[in-house]
């Protein structure tokens, strides 16, 4: 089974071969463990790209296949985030408040730790108690679970309420950009009791590893995010073929006669939002650490546009496609935006690449619609002819 | 007006005669009481000052009361002085004529602070009865900035014979308010209280509420004095409250907080036990508070309060809040009046509530009516929607930079920004959703390209900050029905402006040419062209109409909000939501889901006004589940067009 299931889909082995090629490449190249030629920084960049390559395989997967442009999937991405971001904040606070209590006579009640710890983490929004949320931010093993729980939860239930009055097409991607927005808005608040616009920080500091260099912490992320990426691709890749993926695809296609034929589209669409946001989520709790800090305009509706972007330059309906688009696009807006490129001068005016990159996104973007609908992905159907 | 005029010609003749009167004589007749002023002598002196009409009268008495009047020792003559070093500069009273003189030969005035209050009574007389309007006015309101006893008798004296009718108004207002607070017949009182019952104004409410004003008490037996209610511990105050409030009326022992439960420990460690208890012990509460009971037994800290006794203690007493005023009478009145006006106030904030309500319904209302035609009618996601409208808004700030007159600026940039607008739908038709037209997921992620574009290029031509778009004079201000109702001049403009456009556009639909080709094609663009109507042509007509009306909105909503490069991000999610609520493809659907969404906001707001972030997630998540309901909104298509 296994065997045909390769067979059927070579990209797989490709896939894995190229990103097992890269990871071995930089862990030569890394700091922690090889020749230092690639700066921590830039692994830790690397490691956050191979996240967005994840959640893009996941929006690739609702849009290209399943037909559902969900303007939502990035909001499970940062629930996944502050999910992890609860744990890490709580642990690392709970390290330096035990350490500052450690001298005193008569040792501090739970109580007492735990009032320190709400002062440390809520001062800045005015408080000191610990809301509901926070139940559960003293356990890794139940956080954890929260990465996969609060986003499958949510898609499930929204997706089930959606689903099932029909809404369709446009009218879908418009209900999960009204869910994102009201998610971040929630988040902005400072009584929502995850710090409204402060967001949580300090992510980069895993507790417990105090005195580990952050060249070996990223480094590990790194490997982390790799191994994730290849499972994810492995697992999407597996839906995708077969029995399955051709309902998926019939879905996309024309959902109105795969249901006379006797699915039950609901139940198939359901079940592929759902997978998708939990590896959303995943994907979320894998990056946040890596980029240290998350905030609520992470969730804004635009992150969620930039995502399916991405897939739509990569290429929709093809899982290499949507890892290109994310990877070369969001590594390209960080060369443009962080001033990497060169500024253009005209004599009269001079490009900067700072302030021109989004227009030069926006109108390529437009074209690619317009001209390339199989995006980068498709130039490879020149290289490989297909049998059929 | 010819009556003002007659009243202007006696205050001059009368101005005019008592500008003849000189001061001096009349206060030489009184020199020894004023000079040497009690509270009964004064008061004849007085009479008289006021009875001689004599314009420096006023300026007198305020001289008098901040001690700037000085006496001449050799002739008893009185000046204005003022001391500079060791000498006086002296002012004539009646000719204001300037000299400088040894201090020596001088005494100034002192009156003593009964004698003071007297002087002040009656300069508050004077000028309440000053010929110039102004003059009387400014006194009205310092006695409504410092409402005293002494002042309400001048006041009521003064009402009658005030000629102007809103200063007027305004003395009977105030002498109410004073009445109320200090008239010294028991009826009178009453009877000021109950005038205020309809009095809505934010001064009447304070004055009832000073009468209400009550401190809480706490005591073992029933309570004394005007009780003003009785607190049910649990329900008006909380336990923690109540014990607190016992503390503090010194009827129970404070309560030792954990903190200090840890510094006492901490102060009594010997040989690292506590009281027997060996400090690693002490890392939870009951460890803490047997070791420290152990100490309270030695006599060494104050003992613990358990909540047992704590309770104990609450349940001994009564907590109730009692009235300052002790009249039952006042304050049953007082309480009668203020219900009264909250309800009032009640009901004039239900029609301001509905009267922004219908303003902001306005607003989104227009912000979606180009979105309506062009996702609506023509089924065309135009993300780049919000764009448009902030280049209409940037239009007229373009314009207003050319044109320095803010009404005439405003007259070329509403119908410039339909054109720039309508150019640039009709671009985008052209070049970009003409190609698109059956891929509709395809033309969201395009014109959201247009939009991102659009929006950097409007920052790197105007810069991040935003700009202003200034309103013409006439556009300022509010009309204000009463303290509680008043709403702003340019919210009915946009209100009147919506309206317009709804005409607009349902006239356009219904009534011409236009508007019946762009239905047909809309319900069968095959159809039409075999019948001679040219599809892409209206398409194109189309988007540029709607497009071209987003840049009027955008005109109307810089004029009220700020102009920036990502004004239009911020509308186009709320836009594209009254589309959907109110039903694609009927400008009915998007007057009603305007609305909708206009009165939950405002609505929400009301009950949880500190936090309008809250009600805006709460607005979105009943859109969220309102869509669930309803799918195809609250006016929805029926028959052929409603499938897709």
């Amino acid at each position: 089974m296994h065997k045909t299931f390769i067979s059927q889909n070579p990209s797989v082995l490709w896939f894995i071969g190229l990103l097992g090629l890269f990871t071995l490449a930089v862990v030569v190249g890394s700091e922690a463990t090889g020749t230092g030629l690639i700066s921590t920084s830039m692994v830790k960049t690397l490691g956050k790209t191979l996240c967005l390559c994840l959640i893009a395989i996941a929006m690739d997967v609702v849009w290209g296949y399943c037909g559902i442009l969900s303007l939502g999937h990035f909001a499970f991405f940062g629930i996944g985030g502050y999910a992890i971001g609860m744990w890490l904040m709580y642990a690392r606070t709970e390290i330096i408040v035990l350490g500052s209590l450690e001298g005193q006579v008569i040792k501090p009640t739970p109580q007492e730790i735990s009032d320190a710890i709400g002062n440390q983490i809520f001062g800045v929004v005015g408080s000191s108690e610990f809301p509901w949320l926070w139940a559960f931010a003293d356990s890794l093993f139940l956080q954890l679970l929260m990465v996969v729980l609060v986003p499958g939860l949510l898609a499930l239930v929204f997706g089930w309420l959606a689903f099932r009055s029909r809404v369709t097409g446009v009218y879908l991607s418009i209900l999960t950009q009204a869910m994102t927005l009201a998610l971040s808005l929630w988040l902005f608040q400072n009584d929502s009791g995850l710090r409204g616009n402060n967001g949580l920080s300090g992510l980069q500091n895993i507790p417990g590893y105090e005195d580990t260099s952050q060249a070996v912490i990223s480094l590990v992320f790194f490997l982390g995010s790799a191994l994730a990426l290849a499972c994810g691709y492995i697992l999407f890749a597996w839906v995708v073929s077969g029995k399955m993926g051709s309902v998926v695809q019939g879905i996309r296609d024309n959902e109105a006669r795969v249901r006379f034929l006797g699915y039950r589209v609901e139940g198939y669409k359901l079940f592929i939002f759902t997978l998708t946001a939990v590896i959303s989520g995943i994907a979320g709790a894998l990056y946040y650490p890596q980029a240290g800090i998350i905030n609520p305009a992470e969730l804004a509706p635009i992150a969620s546009i930039y995502l399916a972007v991405w897939v739509a330059i990569g290429g929709r309906g093809r899982l290499y496609g949507a890892v290109i688009g994310a990877a070369f696009v969001s590594l390209l807006s960080s060369w443009f935006t962080g001033g990497g490129a060169p500024a253009i001068n005209l004599g009269f005016y001079t490009i900067l690449w700072t302030d021109w990159w989004l227009v030069l996104l926006g109108v390529s973007f437009v074209c690619v619609t317009l001209f390339f609908p199989k995006g980068i992905g498709g130039l490879f159907d020149y290289l490989v002819r297909k049998p059929s | 007006m010819l009556r003002r005029f007659l009243t202007l010609i006696v205050f001059l003749g009368i101005a005019g005669v008592a500008q003849a009167q000189d001061l001096q004589p009349v206060l030489q007749t009184h020199a020894a009481e004023i000079a040497n002023p009690s509270r009964s002598s004064v008061s004849v002196a007085l009479e008289d000052l006021a009875a001689s009409g004599a314009p420096q009268v006023s300026d007198f008495l305020e001289q008098w009361e901040d001690k700037g009047v000085w006496q001449r020792t050799s002739d008893g003559m009185f000046f204005f002085a003022t001391e500079e070093g060791n000498d006086l500069r002296l002012r004539d009273i009646d000719t204001g004529a300037e000299t400088l003189a040894p201090k020596s030969g001088f005494s100034q005035l002192k009156p003593n602070g009964g004698v003071r209050r007297l002087i002040g009574t009656a300069l508050v007389q004077f000028q309440l009865a000053d010929p110039d309007l102004a003059r009387r006015a400014s006194a009205v309101d310092s006695i409504a900035r410092r409402p005293d006893e002494s002042q309400l008798e001048p006041l009521l004296a003064s009402v009658d014979g005030e000629p102007d009718a809103a200063l007027k108004a305004r003395k009977i207002q105030l002498a109410n308010f004073l009445s109320a607070s200090f008239a010294p017949d028991p009826n009178d009182k009453i009877d000021a209280i109950n005038s205020l019952s309809k009095d809505t104004s934010i001064e009447a409410r304070a004055v009832l509420n000073q009468i209400l004003s009550v401190k809480t008490g706490v005591s073992a037996d029933a309570p004394t004095g005007n009780v003003a209610r009785l607190l049910k511990v649990g329900r008006d105050l909380s336990q923690e409250a109540a014990y607190a409030q016992l503390v503090e009326a010194k009827l129970a022992p404070p309560l030792v907080p954990s903190g200090s439960i840890r510094d006492a420990l901490a102060a009594n460690v010997v040989g690292g036990k506590v009281g027997d208890i060996p400090t690693a012990q002490l890392d939870n509460q009951p460890m803490r508070e047997a070791a420290y009971a152990v100490l309270a037994g030695d006599g060494l800290v104050p003992p613990l309060v358990t909540q047992a006794e704590q309770i104990a203690a609450v349940e001994a007493h009564t907590f109730f809040e009692v009235y300052d005023e002790d009249n039952a009478a006042f304050t049953d009145a007082a309480r009668a009046a203020l219900d009264s006006i909250e309800t009032r106030v009640g009901a004039a904030q239900t029609v301001d509530l509905t009267l922004d309500a219908l303003s902001l319904a306005s607003i989104y209302f227009l912000a979606a009516i180009g979105l309506a035609i062009t996702f609506g009618v023509m089924g065309v996601i135009n993300m780049a929607h919000g764009e448009f409208i902030m280049m209409g808004a940037y239009t007229g700030y373009v314009v207003q930079q050319f044109v320095p007159d803010y009404t005439v600026s405003i007259i070329i940039a509403l119908p410039l920004a339909f054109a720039v607008t309508f150019a640039a739908g009709v671009a985008m038709e052209r070049l970009v959703i003409r190609h698109l037209y059956h891929r509709p997921l395809e033309t969201l992620l395009a014109t959201f390209g247009i939009s991102v574009a659009l929006q950097q290029l409007a920052k790197n031509i105007f810069g991040t900050q935003a700009r202003p778009l200034t309103s013409p004079g006439w556009l300022d201000g509010a009309w204000v029905f009463s303290d509680v109702i008043q709403i702003s001049y340019i919210r009915i403009a946009i209100f009147v402006l919506a309206l317009l456009f709804l005409g607009l556009i349902l006239f356009v639909l219904k009534r011409t040419r236009l508007g019946l080709e762009v239905r047909a094609v809309t319900q069968n663009p095959g159809m039409a062209a075999s019948m001679g109507i040219n599809p892409d042509r209206i398409n194109m007509l189309t988007f540029g109409l709607g497009s071209g009306i987003a840049g009027i909105a955008g005109v109307a909503i810089g004029l009220y909000a700020k102009v920036t490069s990502e004004m239009g991000a911020d509308y186009i999610v709320q836009s594209f939501m009254t589309v959907v609520v109110g039903g694609v493809g009927n400008v009915w659907g998007t007057l009603a889901g305007a609305s909708l969404i206009g009165f939950l906001q405002k609505g929400i707001e009301w009950f949880n006004p500190s936090n309008t972030l809250a009600a805006q997630t709460y607005m979105v998540l009943f859109i969220i589940l309102f869509i669930q309901f309803r799918p195809k909104g609250i006016v929805a298509q029926k028959g052929r067009a409603a499938a897709d």
